[in-house]
């Protein structure tokens, strides 16, 4: 089996291509689904597919170490463009497809992308105007391949055509170019670059991650044979090509242990394709698993009495023993049975509409999940995990072993992962995936990676004692004092917040001041669900956020929030004193988040400094005028008059003083 | 066609516009002793996006219910595919190819978007009644093939993701997104769109742009249009007409259109300068 098989020859993606080809011809590699039809690709169409593609790029001249760009959503074509890259020498660059032509300019040229594959006519636009602004150097960008034909008829073909018809012409020269390929595939090694990937990057300019075939295979290898990932499992691609764990798992998994990636129609059907599907293996941010428990609870909210008291009964049963039955600890017959009718009327139909009856193994990393959410699908029996890595890691540091699932630590560090505390508690580690460098960029991989192979992760964190999992606070760099030299971990007190269904997203201040304060984003599917509920009409987001009767609400979460806060003497200081919530939802188009969605601190105290000067001023009430930007990159402004709220705090700051 | 094509032109951004498709002459239309359309002649160009402007009142909505056949002018001809056309059936219109939306939706709130495609290709089906309802042999056949199709259209609209969803709980910009679906379902020569953007917010506006001239380059369908937003109009016709208390007052292409004194008058306000 290949989780007990040596890499030995097998050296490079396209080598384990070819072993899967040989092994699994005729078994599916990749599925998508396109016009309502789940379409599929056996190992051995996979092969020849990328074979074409690899034999078309060279027909328009890639070199070796060209760069090419990867743009678009999850689809086939555009996987098997990265691994025909890797085969032709080169390297694939895949690049978050929402980013607009800004962002993307300064990545396209920092790598210097020769070719580019994108996934349709926005995406060609957004490369062509980059393109434009490169002035003199516009020849850069030698050839542009794109999948959808769709609107791309009156493009000016010279040096650009669709991809279909790169992989038509690879084809027809197979004869001519075909030796010139295998010769490239031959000369792969462990020490080639697999993949480079751009680190998003919650401060500066994003960095160019270079990952080797030896991080991409090992890791993939090893991370394979902790969750015992079979040939037969299945994933569902959705989450963007530009982040390391949707390659690890796609690529690197995929073609290490041969199962099926899912891609898709398209992102809004995410959700029915999920329930088609049924993923045996499947990874999440926390986001994704708070937006279906809510969506749950605001259903069951509307469901009738019986279905309601049915719902509440058995969970309040699957909370009490659903995570002993899953971690294999003894639990009473009787309970068994009830867990098991409750398996039959509720849990199960539950987890078939989620889209999660047949989960093996599941993930989520990238933030703090809730503990009610994590307990939530463990309690239905999903065998839900938690994981702790990144970019510069191949992904994993630390993940959970199964039957050592908690909420509040990270686990034991990988497989073939050495992980150490410094003395100001910023966790380092070493393995084989550690990222070869930073491109062209020594300065930042001396400063990150030392002589001996240890990477700093910027997080604060402990090991725990007895178990030996892994606990984060918080970035290294957001720890900071306040005015009176007690501990401020924001993240930590903005998860407490977050845990709340009402709100999507909180930012807290406090580094240096002598009081916190918070700035609250409400979700508006659960706040606009309570509205409706509660007879509160509102016609924008901006006049439903100001709401009084919301703002009681989400004074109420703040004041929880302190008390629990308040428990550990340590952050006690954290405690909310005052907190807006916002016009606006923070968004990634505004550079208020990055675009895996985490909350870009310096960016919104910059634009939103008169709010916090409001909040430490003492105010009730403040004007603002903040500028959007719109889908299409056009600018906008909003204004709005919002109001500032005192929240409850605890007074246990005097006597740890007395103490 | 292709004897007709010296009477082609090529647009501003490198399209070949073909012979006459359609042609009005002389229309006059009356209700009762009042004329909404008064002596107006113009025609449609094979593969252009063909628009009329006007105020309101100004007999827009009139002059498309004469192109598709809903009202038959008092006097004119009215010339498609260079045969003159008589009354007609809004079957026999169909079938001669010639689709259309509503300014006011009109789908099934009930069945679903798919099922409300599915309609438009009624008039494509061969296998008869009974056939259909015991679901057997060609029927069966058929109906894959129908499905496949309207498969692409909803590709080619991006509304996949609510394919099974009742009509009646999508919101407005998608309603008029289903309709223009089932229209083109229909695989219609020609497009009539009334008021294709109204009530439609930025972004709403800016896809149905985009569709619309993705529709007419794809599919090379002729579009006519009525349409009150002005910016709307100019850049997306290749000519238009404008209408004024039910006489045409100025046909061309949008920059021509612009600068005639007539429709400043009339449309676009008198300019002080």
């Amino acid at each position: 089996m290949a989780e007990n098989a040596t890499t030995g020859d097998l050296q490079s993606i396209p080598a384990l291509l070819a072993r899967n080809a040989a092994k699994w011809g005729g078994l599916p590699a990749f599925r998508e689904k396109e016009f309502g039809i789940w379409q599929s690709w056996t190992w051995a169409e996979t092969a020849d597919e990328v074979r074409a593609i690899a034999l078309g790029f060279l027909t328009l001249g890639i070199d070796r170490g060209d760069h090419v760009a990867i743009i678009g959503r999850n689809r086939p074509a555009l996987y098997w463009s990265m691994v025909a890259a890797e085969m032709c020498g080169a390297v694939p660059v895949p690049l978050y497809q929402d980013a607009v032509a800004e962002e993307m300019a300064y990545v396209l040229e920092h790598c210097g992308a020769r070719f580019i594959v994108a996934g349709d006519q926005e995406q060609v636009d957004k490369v062509l105007e980059v393109q434009e602004a490169l002035g003199d150097k516009s020849t850069q960008i030698h050839h542009i391949a794109y999948l959808d034909k769709r609107g791309m008829r009156k493009y000016d073909h010279t040096r650009m055509n669709a991809l279909a018809d790169i992989a038509a012409e690879g084809r027809a020269a197979a004869q001519r170019v075909g030796p010139e390929l295998d010769k490239r595939i031959a000369e792969l090694t462990y020490d080639h670059t697999c993949v480079m990937l751009y680190t998003s990057g919650t401060t500066g300019k994003p960095k160019g991650v270079v990952l080797s075939n030896r991080n991409i295979i090992e890791t993939a290898k090893n991370s394979a044979a902790f969750d015992h990932l079979k040939r037969d499992d299945e994933v569902l691609a959705y989450l963007p090509m530009a982040w390391v764990g949707d390659f690890i798992f796609s690529v690197g998994q995929a073609f290490w242990t041969g199962f099926t990636v899912n891609c898709p129609e398209n992102a809004a059907t995410m959700m029915t394709d999920l329930r088609e599907i049924g993923p045996t293996y499947f990874f999440a941010p926390p986001r994704v698993f708070e937006g279906q428990l809510t969506n749950v609870m605001i259903r069951m909210e509307d469901a009738g009495r019986l279905k309601k008291r049915m719902f509440d009964h058995y969970m309040g049963i699957a909370r009490r023993v659903g995570p002993a039955i899953l971690d294999g600890k003894p639990v009473s017959g009787m309970d068994r049975f009830r867990y098991w009718l409750g398996d039959l009327l509720v849990y199960g139909p539950l987890k078939n509409t989620l889209g999660f009856s047949r989960v093996r193994v599941g993930y989520t990393a990238g933030e703090a999940i809730g503990p009610e959410i994590f307990d939530f699908y463990r309690s239905l029996g999903i065998n839900l995990k938690q994981l702790y890595g990144q970019t510069e890691a191949s992904v994993f540091i630390t993940q959970q072993p199964d039957g050592e699932v908690r909420s509040d630590t990270v686990g034991v560090p990988s497989p073939g992962v050495e992980v150490k505390i410094s003395d100001n508690g910023e966790v380092f580690y070493r393995s084989p995936g550690t990222f070869v460098e930073y491109y062209k960029n020594a300065e930042s991989t001396a400063s990150t990676k030392d002589a001996e192979g240890w990477v700093a992760t910027g997080d604060a964190g402990f090991f725990e004692e007895g178990t030996g999992h892994l606990r984060i606070i918080d970035r290294a760099k957001d720890v900071g004092k306040m005015a009176d030299g007690t501990l401020f971990a924001p993240k930590y007190v903005e998860n407490k917040l977050k845990f709340y269904p009402n709100i999507l997203e909180a930012v807290v201040f406090g580094a240096g001041r002598n009081m916190c304060t918070a700035f609250i984003n409400i979700d508006l599917n659960a706040v606009g669900n309570w509205a409706e509920r509660n007879n509160i009409a509102y016609a924008s987001y901006q006049e439903l956020a100001g709401h009084p009767k919301v703002y009681e609400m989400i004074q109420s979460h703040v004041e929880d929030v302190n008390k629990s806060v308040a428990a550990d003497p340590m952050l006690a200081g954290c405690q909310i004193h005052r907190f807006l919530i916002l016009h606006k939802e923070l968004d990634a188009d505004d550079g208020e988040l990055t675009r895996t969605r985490k909350v870009r601190r310096k960016i919104i105290e910059e634009k939103f400094a008169d709010l916090i000067d409001a909040l430490y001023g003492g105010k009730d009430e403040i004007y603002t005028e903040t500028e959007v930007t719109y889908e299409d990159g056009r600018k906008g402004k909003i204004k709005a008059t919002l109001t500032l709220r005192d929240a409850k705090v605890e007074r246990v700051a005097e006597r740890m003083a007395a103490e | 066609m292709k004897d007709m094509n010296s009477e082609g032109y090529t647009t501003a951004d490198g399209r070949k516009i073909g012979g006459v498709l359609m042609e009005m002459k002389n229309i006059t239309l009356r209700f009762g002793g009042v004329a909404a359309i008064t002596d107006i002649s113009f025609d449609i160009r094979d593969g252009e996006i063909r628009a009329i402007i006007g105020p309101n009142g100004a007999g827009k909505s009139s002059m498309l219910n004469v192109i598709s056949g809903f009202y038959v002018p008092q006097e004119g001809e009215v010339w498609f595919k260079g045969y003159k056309r008589g009354p007609m059936k809004p079957y026999q219109v169909a079938r001669l190819g010639i689709a259309r939306t509503f300014q006011n939706i009109a789908l099934f709130d009930g069945m679903s978007v798919l099922d409300n495609i599915m309609t438009g290709r009624l008039t494509l089906m061969k296998s008869g009644l009974l056939s259909q309802a015991m679901w057997w042999g060609g029927a069966q056949r058929e109906e894959t093939e129908h499905r496949e199709k309207v498969e692409k259209i909803i590709d080619f609209l991006e509304i996949q993701s609510i394919r099974k969803t009742p009509v009646g709980r999508l919101p407005y910009g998608l309603k008029k997104r289903v309709e223009l679906a089932r229209a083109l379902a229909a695989e219609p020569k020609l497009l009539l769109l009334d008021e294709p953007m109204a009530g439609m917010n930025v972004e709403e506006k800016e896809d149905m742009c985009r569709f619309i001239l993705d529709v007419n380059d794809e599919f090379g369908t002729t579009i006519a249009l009525i349409e009150h937003d002005m910016g709307v109009v100019m850049d997306l016709s290749d000519r238009v007409v404008v209408m004024d208390y039910g006489k045409k007052i100025g046909d061309g292409t949008p920059d021509e259109v612009r600068s005639n004194p007539d429709v400043i008058n009339a449309y676009l306000g008198v300019s002080h300068d």
